[in-house]
């Protein structure tokens, strides 16, 4: 034995073919046009964002579509400033869950139009509880990221 | 339970950058160890459980069938069990269930990570769906860092105590770890170190997360019957296990008061006639990859009253010679081989209560508690270990 261990590099890149299904097909087409909408339970009344074509709780099929706000409360934020693979933008920005008036299902995105010079200033603007709307792209391509961000309200 | 169920040998490899063994040898280390600490040998197991995080981790698909040599698994059945973090819990409640079902009675269960082969955040932002979740909840950080904010405003905690709190959460693991021979991170720090450390996901600081590692833990499970043909001296009986899960919509759930983790030691506590988890238990390991979410489980597995967890921390119970001291093996916050870390949690309880821990023994520890969590932040498990089967 030489003692010795060495590396060997190598590296595993697929391609896929992500199906949406019509429910999330639709809920796309409607961000292009600048909606947000979900689907609500008849069951358990919940309007759940994005739209799905079944309850999570409730296990029925759902297809009453309902528009929900572009505005809403910050559940909760954080400011990201680490890297890795495959990350959307360069650190650091702010990702949060909002709660959308009249969705009952907080949305993952990010906060935006807050400097981040300073996260202890971030702090004071970015505040949980406080209201935040969304600002959308110019160029919509039917996508989670048509919405560019929320930005902080009031 | 149809069968009793005790844990009879353990096995952990030393962890940090293990770029001296391949994956397989990695795990012969750990698994030899749990051998050589019951006296068995591979022939003498009749199943062999096994897991580890997305194969992304280590870019080898179906990893057990890489590790069957390295488990000694070839001629048995075998199963892979994998639930991101909580891999480790839902491994040992595996093997538990081949034994409690009566199955079996001598079965090996193996979890082990090497982290240091790829890109962990990188495969952990494959854990979300492609549409919604993963642009904005990919790495471990943002998503916890969240919940830990959620947690503070719910209750009007101030951010300041907060930090301090976790600060002395963080001093507290690292000062344990040392003292762990099989601890990646061993470092001493101070509050104020942790307090000016470098922001990984704003408010938590490096010194508030976990590390990435390379490591491995095996431990044997068997019956009731089998530990009495084989005489064992010492076995650390399983006495409750509770596991839950919750929705794939992050912002569905309650992550502060939260229902999986809430569910899991109430379903844990039951089987275990546990009433009063402050009193009854002598030690935890609480799966805590980030201080400020080792405080959050305190209140969710009854510990405390919610919003009382930094108090935990500022009296003193949950340190070394306090009521429930945790993590005294310096916990996931200092070694994180996250497919073995859960495992190491419910060894590191079973040495405690077989009083084989060696310089990180809690004197007299009878009754522990071993936690981990995962998924996208919507798994948790907890196992109720104890000296004695009543």
């Amino acid at each position: 034995m030489s003692g010795e261990s060495r590396i060997l590099e190598g590296y595993v890149s697929l391609p896929y073919r992500w199906a949406m299904g019509e429910t999330t097909t639709r809920f796309f087409d409607e961000l292009k046009n600048k909606k947000i909408m979900g689907t609500k339970c008849n069951k358990c009344n919940r309007v759940l964002i994005p739209a799905r074509s079944f309850c999570s709780h409730c296990f029925d099929r759902i297809d009453e579509w309902v528009e929900v706000g572009q505005e809403g409360v910050l559940r909760t934020w954080c400011a990201v400033n680490f890297s890795y693979e495959g990350q959307p933008k360069e650190p650091p920005y702010i990702i949060a869950i909002v709660d959308l008036d009249g969705a009952d299902v907080g949305l993952p995105h990010f906060v935006g139009n807050v400097s981040l010079d300073d996260f202890e200033d971030a702090a004071k603007k970015v505040r949980i509880g406080g209201r935040v709307k969304a600002v959308w792209k110019e160029m919509r391509e039917g996508n989670i990221l048509d919405i560019d961000y929320f930005e902080p309200v009031g | 339970m149809a069968q009793a169920v005790a844990i009879i040998g353990t096995g952990q490899t030393e962890c940090g950058k293990r770029y001296d063994v391949s994956y397989p040898e990695l795990i012969y280390e750990a698994v030899t160890r749990a051998f050589d600490d019951c006296g068995l040998v591979p022939d003498d197991i009749e199943a062999v459980v096994s897991g580890s995080m997305p194969p992304a981790m280590e870019g080898v698909a179906n990893p057990h069938l890489y590790w069957a040599d390295a488990m000694g698994a070839s001629g048995k059945p075998m199963i892979r069990t994998a639930t991101c973090g909580s891999t480790g819990m839902s491994l040992a409640h595996t093997c538990f269930y081949h034994v409690a079902s009566g199955l079996f009675d001598l079965v090996l269960v193996v979890g082990a990570e090497k982290m240091y082969e790829g890109d962990p955040q990188g495969t952990m932002a494959t854990v979300a769906d492609p549409f919604f979740q993963r642009p904005f909840l990919a790495g471990a950080p943002g998503i916890f860092s969240l919940q830990s904010n959620e947690w503070a405003h719910r209750y009007g905690l101030e951010e300041k105590r907060v930090r301090m709190a976790a600060a002395q959460l963080s001093v507290r693991n690292h000062t344990d770890a040392m003292l762990n021979p099989y601890a990646h991170i061993k470092v001493k720090t101070t509050v104020e170190e942790v307090l000016a450390s470098r922001v990984v996901a704003y408010p938590v600081r490096i010194l508030d997360v976990c590390p990435g590692s390379d490591g491995a833990c095996a431990l044997i499970m068997a019956s009731e019957r089998m530990v009495k043909k084989l005489g064992v001296k010492r076995p650390a009986w399983v006495r409750g296990v509770g596991y839950c899960g919750e929705e794939a919509f992050f912002g569905e759930g309650d992550k502060v008061a939260w229902p999986s983790a809430i569910n899991a030691a109430k379903g844990a506590y039951k089987q275990a006639a546990i009433s009063n988890p402050r009193k009854e238990l002598d030690v935890a390991e609480v799966y805590n990859p980030f201080t400020f979410q080792e405080m959050l489980f305190y209140e969710c597995f009854g510990f405390c009253d919610f919003g009382e967890a930094c108090q935990l921390v500022e009296e003193g119970v949950v340190m070394k010679g306090g009521d429930l001291p945790c993590d005294p093996s310096g916990g996931t916050l200092c070694t994180n081989p996250i497919g073995a870390t859960g495992l190491q949690r419910v060894a590191e309880v079973a040495l405690q209560v077989t009083e084989k821990a060696g310089e990180r023994q809690i004197p007299g520890a009878k009754t522990g508690l071993a936690h981990a969590m995962g998924g996208l932040d919507q798994f948790n498990g907890v196992m109720i270990i104890s000296d004695s089967l009543q």
